[in-house]
């Protein structure tokens, strides 16, 4: 017969001390976390660590940019010329749109998932603060364009020092190509980073950078095609090159290196020209990377 | 056709302030046209360049791309679209609507816009107006078929149709002529040419070759589209 309540012994549940401790060692702070989130971020741009689905697309992309550097290098070779048959530079202006494709392609990848499965917060609840979040992904996006145009320069400069070329000449070039790529991971990145912050929609964030990119070089070249054939009052039209991030940085690049030849040749009207293009491009960088702190100021 | 579903997709794609950024591009067309026509250029040369290589050859994929995926990947991709297919609805009659109303939705900020820049370039002469307008309705249907199917078939719907319309069809299109046949833009040219006569645009595709083509295309695309939502599977992103 069971007995009552209140006869049972009284005391039978008990806290026992499992040994809890909270952790005591040395933490590795926030510069190490942000470190980390810039790591992770250009892995994630060319799906390192990810499925392999989400590999696809950005070695292809770098196949497509090294491929072509490789052709150049064994025709150039088998011919036996003392010359590339393409400028650095010119290389990589020539090959914008798959390097365009990347960049709207990725760019998403980096901030808009983050925004459509809200852990923006998440991040937010260590160490690191806003500016270090926006700095981080900001230098990812860049490092993962400027590796990939980096790719393609280093087979060409390689291929023409063991195909016994001018080493001056070829070194000069390389490094102009070197600056190019430089502009080119800055430049359009931080314009297609502010949309890609916009918008919690992968897919439509990849259309909205792709569209603005392609019209606006579009409208551009447009432009400077429909002058070309009369020489008179051509360098009006090379304005139209500053609502282009592309056209932009290439018509920068060339009037700077004095690259480039042909009739359509983008280049900066003049000193003039030259100084306010450095100060659009210095100000679109600077200004979206404004915008993007803005943006994350309250998520 | 459904009306409730329709009515849905619509809200969908020109919610909020979707439907804003959508008039961006036609308004962007008119704008360059207008201040285009004011210049002293071979009106001929600048029409051609205008119309046929920024509107058909770079607008008209993108906004076929934003809103053919618009109307069925976004649905996939967050996953409401389980409430659709649990109603009882035919598959092919929910792809039947949604298309429909991205080729309305197309010919509305896209077609109407080329004849207003056509007609502000060029007039109504040759019939160029006309003939790019009927090039970027044929062509804008035929975008909405394939990307729709795209959306359904892929999770990475607009990288796809990205690599499609500029990759294949400009890159490509410039340098190899046989990637030409295989082009909706050079298709829709075809068509625009056999409207205008025959020395205003140039096609590199016959209209024999061109019609039955964008014909095939846009309804196998809408066939498929709809076998492939009769089985779709919702796979978490990777």
């Amino acid at each position: 017969m069971p007995q009552p309540p209140d006869a049972r012994p009284a005391d039978t549940g008990v806290i026992h001390d499992i040994g809890y401790r909270g952790y005591t060692g040395p933490r590795l702070g926030r510069a190490y976390a942000a470190r980390s989130l810039f790591t992770q971020s250009l892995r994630a741009a060319y799906g390192l660590g990810r499925s392999g689905k989400s590999k696809v697309l950005p070695m292809l992309v770098l196949g497509a940019v090294t491929v072509p550097a490789v052709i150049f290098v064994a025709i150039a070779v088998a011919l036996h010329r003392d010359e590339l048959p393409v400028e650095y530079a010119g290389y990589l202006s020539n090959l914008g749109l798959v390097i365009s494709i990347f960049l709207a392609s990725q760019a998403p990848v980096l901030l808009s998932r983050d925004l459509r499965y809200h852990t923006v917060p998440l991040y937010f609840s260590r160490p690191i603060t806003r500016t270090d979040y926006v700095r981080a992904k900001f230098a990812a996006m860049a490092c993962a364009q400027l590796l990939l145009m980096v790719a393609p320069l280093l087979v060409l400069y390689a291929g023409a020092l063991l195909g016994g070329m001018d080493f001056a000449h070829n070194t000069g070039q390389f490094l102009y190509g070197l600056a190019a790529a430089v502009l080119y991971a800055l430049v359009p990145t931080s314009v297609a980073l502010v949309i890609a912050a916009s918008t919690p929609r992968r897919g439509f964030g990849v259309a909205a950078i792709m569209g603005y990119l392609a019209v606006s070089s579009t409208v551009a070249a447009i432009a400077v095609g429909l002058s070309s054939p009369g020489t008179g009052g051509s360098d009006a039209t090379q304005w139209t090159a500053l609502i282009s991030p592309n056209g932009l940085v290439e018509a920068l690049v060339n009037e700077a290196f004095d690259l480039g030849a042909g009739f359509d040749r983008r280049h900066a009207p003049g000193g003039l020209g030259l100084v306010v293009f450095a100060l659009v491009a210095a100000l679109m960088v600077a200004g979206s990377y404004r915008l993007l702190l803005r943006r994350y100021r309250n998520v | 056709m459904n009306p409730t579903v329709a009515r849905l997709t619509l809200r969908g794609l020109l919610g909020r302030r979707r439907g804003a950024l959508l008039l961006v591009a036609p308004a962007l067309l008119l704008i360059i046209s207008a201040i285009a026509s004011r210049s002293s250029g071979d009106a001929h040369d600048l029409t051609v360049k205008i119309l046929g290589q920024l509107d058909l050859g770079t607008l008209v994929p993108i906004l076929g791309l934003v809103i053919g995926t618009g109307v069925i990947a976004t649905e996939i991709d967050d996953g409401s679209i389980v409430y659709l297919l649990a109603k009882p609805l035919p598959r092919h009659r929910i792809i039947t609507t949604k298309l429909a109303v991205a080729i309305g939705v197309t010919w509305l900020v896209a077609a109407v816009p080329t004849l207003l820049a056509g007609l502000l370039l060029y007039g109504t002469k040759d019939g160029v107006a006309l003939g790019y307008t009927v090039a970027v309705l044929v062509a804008g249907a035929a975008y909405s078929a394939l990307f729709l199917l795209l959306g359904v078939v892929t999770r990475h719907a607009v990288v796809a149709g990205l690599a499609y319309a500029l990759v294949w069809e400009s890159l490509f299109g410039n340098f190899v002529q046989g990637a030409r046949t295989l082009s909706i833009q050079q298709w829709g040219r075809a068509v625009a040419e056999a409207v205008a006569g025959d020395t205003a645009i140039g096609a590199d595709v016959s209209l024999g070759a061109a019609v039955p083509l964008l014909l095939v295309v846009t309804v196998a695309a809408t066939v498929l589209a709809s076998v492939k939502l009769a089985g779709l599977t919702l796979a978490s992103e990777e």
